[in-house]
């Protein structure tokens, strides 16, 4: 068992080491100056009369990468959803408490929730993206907010797509089906539609688990990228892609089963909600910078998820 | 090879099993031939009844009184296409857009009362629409007309078009609409911009479906369209159509009209069967669009 755990430790111990040499240390993060670019407070989430997320806290620093962590059904996606309002899309649900973006509260009545996922963009699980051309894919949000110039959205096509590492694969094809591209070219699409409307923060829930490994290394490298211009708060299962690709890490975690799904395949069919077994809330036990979650954790229980000792 | 090394394959047992199998087999094999026969059966007799007298006159000419050889049924081919170009008309726009609304809320009460009441209207005889639309149509206009017809088609190729629709819409992957309301879509631009086209091939399956269905109906034509014998484009004048066309020539007790009865027939069942086709070749490939991702 011990070695076991200094064995993982190693391991991440690795992964950041990595990360010092190369990204790290060239976009200075330690000497960037923090800002808060999301702040959540004393936040609850209830689906129906069953508490999904209890009294979150957190502030998310701009310009950086934040990784949510925790277990299956602690709540990581209903957080993540919470910061762009989608999580409006189930019904009878209800947000406590506030969340400040740039100061201003997201979840207030007055708030048009289409301004909010204006700013604050998503990109899902499964690449997703409408069975329509490349250049299509990447106009329509554009196109939403009135821009009809053929010239200026050209020139948005190219820049998201550069953006997003894609344009020299698929700059001859531009008008074919985007459900013609690999998986990992098509959530690479996506990435880019989501920066076609220049969105302030960039909200990734697992874009990587449905890719294999090399279309997930390009992800990360392109996330790397992102975010000198964009706030990222990616939620992931693979602790390693936590420790290569973030700056900070949230822990969260849950006190009895909270069996609730945003990603099963039942809830995506029936379309009525998500599946919520049990009323135990999820909480964030521990946020940190990377470095310092996945090398001297201060909570027991963040010690045992990161070394697989967990339940 | 030839050594028996199984010992079920030799012993009486194994021989009743196989006797059995075979009984079964070529039972399930008559019925499945007994259920496609009526199919071929009247295919075959309408095109043989029919196919005698089919000419290009057929569908240019006006009909002829009886006795008189030649003629057509032109008139009926274009009431019916207006008929059912009204029923579309009233139908589409309204089983369309309800259909977005039970696809995207299926579980509010209004959702369930919807899916609920098409089942049920969609299992009215439509003999019954026929006399709802002269109740509510016809007697306050106090005249047959084009448009009635219309109606009582459009109440009966609402809920096929409407179920269709909802179950094409239901194909279309769910993280698709989450796609778009991220990018600040709002929910009506989400449906006509990415939902509709995405589903474009089934809605247009369900239309057809539609028209297909209504195309033949004869019951309510005669309480509503009445039939006409001469050309009329007029849809507030009684209009001639192809299943009522059928109707009367078929009771009329002369022998050249029971012919042209048959031929109207085969003009008809033509059409509907190719809709049919149509509709299913576009519903495989709509279910493809989605399987292989």
């Amino acid at each position: 068992m011990a070695t076991d755990h200094s064995e993982r430790l190693r391991v991440f111990t690795r992964a950041l080491a990595n990360r010092e040499e190369s990204s790290d240390a060239a976009a200075g993060v330690a000497g960037k100056p923090h800002q808060t670019k999301i702040q959540v407070r004393d936040m609850s989430f209830y689906y129906g009369t069953s508490r999904a997320l209890e009294s979150i806290n957190i502030d998310f620093p701009e310009h950086y990468i934040t990784a949510i962590i925790g277990p299956s059904g602690c709540g990581k996606s209903t957080l993540l959803r919470t910061l762009n309002r989608m999580s409006d899309l189930v019904p009878h649900t209800r947000i406590e408490g506030q969340i400040l973006l740039d100061g201003e509260d997201l979840t207030a009545p007055s708030v048009d929730v289409v301004d909010v996922r204006r700013r604050v963009g998503m990109v899902f699980q499964r690449p997703n993206p409408f069975p329509k051309s490349i250049y299509d894919n990447l106009v329509f949000g554009p196109r939403l907010l009135g821009m009809n110039d053929r010239a200026a959205l050209d020139a948005i096509v190219e820049r998201s797509l550069r953006g997003a590492a894609l344009w020299d694969e698929v700059k001859d094809k531009l008008h074919t089906s985007g459900l013609a591209l690999s998986g990992g070219q098509q959530q690479r699409l996506c990435i880019a539609r989501a920066m076609a409307i220049e969105p302030e923060v960039i909200l990734m829930d697992e874009p990587a688990s449905a890719l294999d490994p090399i279309a997930t290394f390009k992800i990360e490298e392109l996330m790397q990228s992102l975010r000198e211009r964009y706030t990222i708060i990616i939620v992931t299962h693979n602790m390693q892609q936590a420790a290569r690709v973030s700056d900070y890490t949230a822990f969260m975690s849950w006190q009895a089963v909270a069996a609730l799904s945003y990603n099963a395949p039942s809830a995506e069919r029936d379309g009525s909600s998500a599946n919520v077994t049990k009323s135990q809330a999820g909480r964030i036990i521990e946020f940190g910078s990377t470095r310092q979650i996945f090398t001297t954790p201060k909570e027991k229980e963040t010690e045992d998820y990161i070394t697989g000792r967990f339940g | 090879m030839t050594t028996g090394s199984f010992p079920q394959t030799r012993g009486a047992n194994y021989r009743r099993r196989k006797f059995v199998n075979g009984v079964m087999l070529t039972l399930t094999g008559v019925a499945t031939l007994l259920a496609v026969f009526p199919l071929v059966w009247i295919i075959s007799y309408v095109v043989l009844e029919g196919g005698r007298f089919l000419s290009l006159d057929f569908f240019t000419q006006l009909p002829t009184p009886v006795g008189v050889p030649g003629g057509g049924v032109a008139n009926a081919i274009l009431g019916s296409a207006m008929v059912v170009g009204i029923a579309c008309v009233i139908a589409m726009p309204i089983s369309l857009v309800a259909a977005f609304y039970v696809t995207d809320h299926p579980n509010t009460p209004l959702g369930v009362a919807v899916r609920f009441g098409t089942d049920v209207l969609a299992g009215i005889p439509s003999i019954v629409m026929g006399i709802f639309a002269y109740t509510v149509v016809v007697l306050p206009q106090r005249h047959f007309s084009a448009f009635s017809g219309g109606f009582a088609l459009a109440i009966i190729m609402t809920p096929i078009v409407l179920r269709t629709t909802e179950e094409m819409l239901k194909l279309v992957p769910r993280n698709l609409r989450e796609g778009a309301l991220a990018l600040g879509a709002p929910e009506w631009k989400t449906s006509l911009q990415v939902l509709l086209p995405a589903a474009l091939n089934g809605v247009v399956t369900g239309v057809m479906l539609g028209i297909a269905r209504v195309a033949g109906e004869a019951a309510p034509m005669i309480f509503t369209a009445f039939g006409n014998p001469f050309f009329s484009t007029d849809p507030n004048q009684p209009i001639a159509t192809l299943p009522h066309t059928i109707y009367v020539y078929a009771i009329s007790p002369y022998k050249d009209w029971h012919d042209k009865a048959w031929t109207t027939a085969l003009v008809l069942i033509a059409f509907v069967l190719g809709l049919n086709v149509l509709a299913r070749v576009l519903t495989a490939r709509q279910a493809h669009q989605w399987s292989g991702n």
